[in-house]
Parts: C-alpha cells; sequence; structure tokens
C-alpha cells in the first residue's frame, strides 16, 4: 500500500518496563479510513502501544508514525490529528456533561463550542442529562460523552483503548453503532479489545498481539483461513443469553432510569 | 505558542475553579481551622502571653493567614493527584495544548481560593477587634506578600500532587508548612525564646513575613525585612517552581 494511504505506520516497535520486556519489535500497517482491531490479552501491552502512538510514552526502539508525522520527533503535529479515548473513562466527574463537552472544544480552538457540545449531546443521546454532573452518569453514559469528546475538532484518527470495557450489552452496542458511524464518516479507528465478538463484528482488519509482537494480522477471511476449512453441520441455534437480555429489557438507546 | 498557553490556561483555570465552587467546603474547612486557632489564642492563651502589646488580635492575625495558605495549598496537592489518577490528565496531554497549563490551571485557582479564605479570616478578625490604621499602598503590599507567598507554597503542593503516591501522600507535605508558624514570631516574640530555637525562629521565613505584614499593618516602617521576606518567597518560588516542572516532564516522558 502506498504510504499516503496509511493512518499508522509501526515498524519494530520495542519498550520495556524495567526487566519486562513488553514489545519486542512490533509491526503493523493502519490503512486510512479503516477500523483496526488490536487484539490481546490483559498484559499484552495493547495500552502500551496505544500510549506511544498517542505520544503519551516514548518508544525505547523502532518507528512509529501517525497521520505521517513521527511520533518522537514531531508530536505536536501527531497530537493535532488524533484524539484518545482511554481505557478508563477520561471525564471529569465534577463538571456537568456539556461543561465537559465545551472545556474540550475551547482547548481545540472551535468557535461555536456551545452549539458543538449540544449537537453532540444529542447525537449520543445525552440531550437530558446534558446538565447534570457526570459523576450521576452510569457507565455507558460515561464512555458514550467520553467518545463524543474524542470527536470535537475532528481528528482524522481515533484511538479508542478498550472502549467497551466494563460496559453492560446494551453500552456495547451503543459504542460499536459509534464506532461504526465513525468508520462511514471516514474517520481512522484504531481499537483495542480483548473481546473477539467485537473485533469481529466492527473491524476491517485485525491484528492478534501476543508476548510482545504481532502473531498474526489481516482480514476476518484471512485470519479464517489460518484454520482448517469449516464442515457444515445441524446445529439447533439456542438464543444467546445476550439476545434473551436484549430481548426482555429491550435495547432501546437511551438509559432509561 | 504563548497565545495558546494563554488560552488553554484560560480554559484550565475556568474548570479547576468550577471545582472549588462546587466543593465550598474545601474553602470553608481551609477557614475554619485558622479562624479556631485565632479564637483559641486570643480568649484562651492570649492573656497570659506577654506579647509587648494590647492588641493581640492584630499581633497573631499574620501568622494565623500564613497558617491557612499552608493548609490551603494542600488541596492543590490533592486535585493535582486527582487528575494524575483518573484519565483526564492523559487525554489533556494528547491533545495539541500548552502542557504546561494543565499545572497552571491549578496555581492560579490555587491563588483565588487562598485568596477567599484569606478575606473570610480577616473578616472575622475584624469582628474579634482587629484594627489597622493602614492606606491602600499598605494593604496592596500586604496583598502582594500573600500572594507571592502562595504562589511559592503551591509550587510546592504542586510537586508533592506529581510525585505522591497515594492521596494521603499528597496532602501530608504540609503539615511541617502548617508548623512552621508556631516556631516564629508568629505568636510570641523570640526574645523568650532559647538559643538554638531562638536562632531558627529568626531566621526562618515565616518570622520576615510576620514581622512585615505587622509592621505595614501597624504603619511602622518595615526596614529591611521586607527584603528578607520577599527574598525567601522569591527563593522558595524559583527552586520549588524549577523541581516541579522537572517532576512534570519526568511525568509525562
Amino acid at each position: 500500500m502506498e504510504e499516503k494511504n496509511l493512518a499508522i505506520q509501526v515498524h519494530g516497535l520495542q519498550k520495556s518496563f524495567g526487566k519486562l520486556q513488553v514489545l519486542k519489535g512490533v509491526d503493523f500497517d493502519v490503512a486510512r479510513g479503516s477500523i483496526f482491531a488490536l487484539l490481546g490479552s490483559n498484559g499484552a501491552g495493547k495500552t502500551t502501544i496505544v500510549r506511544i502512538l498517542t505520544t503519551l510514552l516514548k518508544p525505547d526502539d523502532g518507528t512509529a508514525s501517525v497521520d505521517g508525522f513521527d511520533v518522537l520527533s514531531q508530536p505536536a503535529r501527531v497530537r493535532e490529528s488524533i484524539s484518545l479515548t482511554g481505557q478508563f473513562a477520561a471525564v471529569d466527574e465534577i463538571l456537568t456533561g456539556r461543561e465537559n463537552l465545551i472545556m474540550i472544544a475551547e482547548l481545540r480552538h472551535v468557535k461555536t463550542a456551545g452549539k458543538m457540545a449540544d449537537d453532540l449531546l444529542e447525537r449520543f443521546g445525552l440531550a437530558d442529562a446534558s446538565g447534570r454532573r457526570v459523576s450521576a452518569y452510569s457507565g455507558g453514559m460515561r464512555r458514550r460523552l467520553d467518545i463524543a469528546m474524542s470527536l470535537i475538532g475532528n481528528p482524522r484518527i481515533i484511538f479508542l483503548d478498550e472502549p467497551t470495557n466494563g460496559l453492560d450489552p446494551q453500552g456495547r452496542i451503543e459504542v460499536w453503532q459509534v464506532i461504526q458511524n465513525l468508520a462511514d464518516g471516514g474517520t481512522t479507528v484504531f481499537l483495542t479489545t480483548q473481546y473477539l465478538d467485537e473485533a469481529e463484528k466492527l473491524a476491517d482488519r485485525i491484528a492478534i498481539l501476543h508476548e510482545g509482537t504481532i502473531v498474526v494480522s489481516g482480514t476476518l477471511e484471512e485470519l479464517r483461513k489460518l484454520l482448517p476449512p469449516a464442515k457444515v453441520e445441524y446445529v439447533e441455534r439456542q438464543p444467546t443469553l445476550e439476545e434473551i437480555f436484549l430481548a426482555i429489557v429491550g435495547s432501546d438507546k437511551k438509559d432509561q432510569r | 505558542m504563548n497565545t495558546r498557553f494563554f488560552s488553554d490556561t484560560r480554559v484550565m483555570t475556568g474548570r479547576s475553579l468550577r471545582h472549588i465552587t462546587r466543593s465550598m467546603d474545601t474553602i470553608i474547612t481551609v477557614a475554619i481551622t485558622p479562624i479556631a486557632m485565632m479564637l483559641m489564642f486570643v480568649y484562651v492563651l492570649g492573656g497570659a502571653i506577654q506579647a509587648g502589646t494590647d492588641n493581640y488580635v492584630s499581633y497573631v492575625l499574620p501568622g494565623i493567614l500564613l497558617i491557612a495558605i499552608a493548609s490551603g495549598i494542600s488541596y492543590t496537592a490533592y486535585r493535582l493527584f486527582i487528575d494524575l489518577q483518573s484519565g483526564i490528565f492523559e487525554r489533556f496531554h494528547s491533545m495539541p495544548i500548552a502542557r504546561s497549563s494543565v499545572l497552571w490551571g491549578h496555581v492560579l485557582t490555587s491563588l483565588v481560593s487562598n485568596a477567599i479564605s484569606v478575606v473570610v479570616i480577616v473578616l472575622v478578625a475584624l469582628l474579634m477587634g482587629f484594627r489597622s490604621s493602614a492606606g491602600v499602598v499598605p494593604w496592596l503590599a500586604v496583598a502582594a506578600i500573600l500572594g507571592l507567598f502562595t504562589l511559592a507554597l503551591t509550587w510546592i503542593a504542586v510537586l508533592a500532587g506529581l510525585s505522591a503516591t497515594s492521596t494521603d501522600g499528597a496532602g501530608a507535605f504540609s503539615y511541617p508548612l502548617i508548623f512552621l508558624p508556631f516556631i516564629s514570631s508568629a505568636f510570641v516574640p523570640t526574645a523568650t525564646m532559647p538559643g538554638p530555637v531562638r536562632v531558627f525562629a529568626e531566621n526562618q521565613p515565616v518570622t520576615a513575613i510576620v514581622n512585615t505584614i505587622r509592621a505595614l499593618f501597624e504603619r511602622q516602617p518595615v526596614g529591611g525585612e521586607i527584603w528578607i521576606a520577599l527574598a525567601w518567597c522569591v527563593g522558595i518560588l524559583l527552586i520549588a517552581y524549577a523541581l516541579a516542572m522537572r517532576a512534570y516532564r519526568h511525568k509525562i516522558g
């Protein structure tokens, strides 16, 4: 693929914490406008990669560029292009949802901060809760606000570190919808997750990080080909617990309480 | 860079000020302990203390204000530590903003919240009989010295907040600072103290600052002591600022 079509390029990335070598030479590329899922178990180093790509951490060795800018030599340019939604909701608990959005909009020098905040609150189903302090929000609402804050300033690349961690099934589906909409709008999404179904559902390409290196990467189809072809069997399909749960409680968008 | 620094610092300060206006209890607790001390010193101990003054409220007020500031700044360390623990710090740092604005927001908020505490305490002191014939210029000088003292101590608090490993640790550094006025001229004249204590008391920052503020309130000549007081404040400020910025750069890699 041509370089200008790549949103992220990573070559030979290494990082140790003390004696523990977390990344032992990581390589991957992410195409513009795609959803890329980095899969790995807890402690595999997913967050370390996200922190390096978002200029929060310096690698020991190797190169990484984001939106064409090197993370080490041009961190300020990288920050202009990206947005990070970290593992723990990065929202201000004491401020209201609207104030959180306005704060980020002002830091991004958006002229019409108030209007942008109201639009985002509407879009993320938070309009009714806009004047409430975030400490009173549910986990799903907090996550949606978190992602809404990341969209301000139209970053070309969005990093989502385990965006559905700790969410209930409805919350997960809402977040998935948001991610899909982002990609449909042309934003590159870099996603880490430990849920296989999440990667399966969303990602254009999947990379599996294991013991410090990318062991496999490719489209879901390509990964499937790594295993023996599927056999056709007759299986009586029982509803999954998730389907039962959603059928009973309803899968309405808004948190009703 | 500079225009970004000022606008980002304004946003950060606005955020931090909302935090304190939504938890006014922090300002109240900061003011209440020094007020209780002032009541105790004036109405319990004051009668037995030979300070060579007929208005003991006016005598202790400068020291009480310094105690209030020394305890007030621990909230800055606490709030900074909470920010570091939550994800909001990483969000700020992954954004194209002037990074030092994250700290300056907390520092400017500390100036505002301590100023409120100081005003409350001065009002209570007025009710208790504190009187000053000082004009506008000496009052401004007092405000400037207290502001400088707050700024210097706040940067110590920033350093503590950045280096702390627990919320308790983030606040604990302020205890020695709160204690310092007791070994100074804040409550009793240093002349009665035994040798080494007296040497310490007369050569630590609080004594110079207290004596200067007292002289300004009483319209007495401040002499060379104001320069010693300013030198202490500026010296502590520069060292604490340098150390805090170093700890910050280390923290954000």
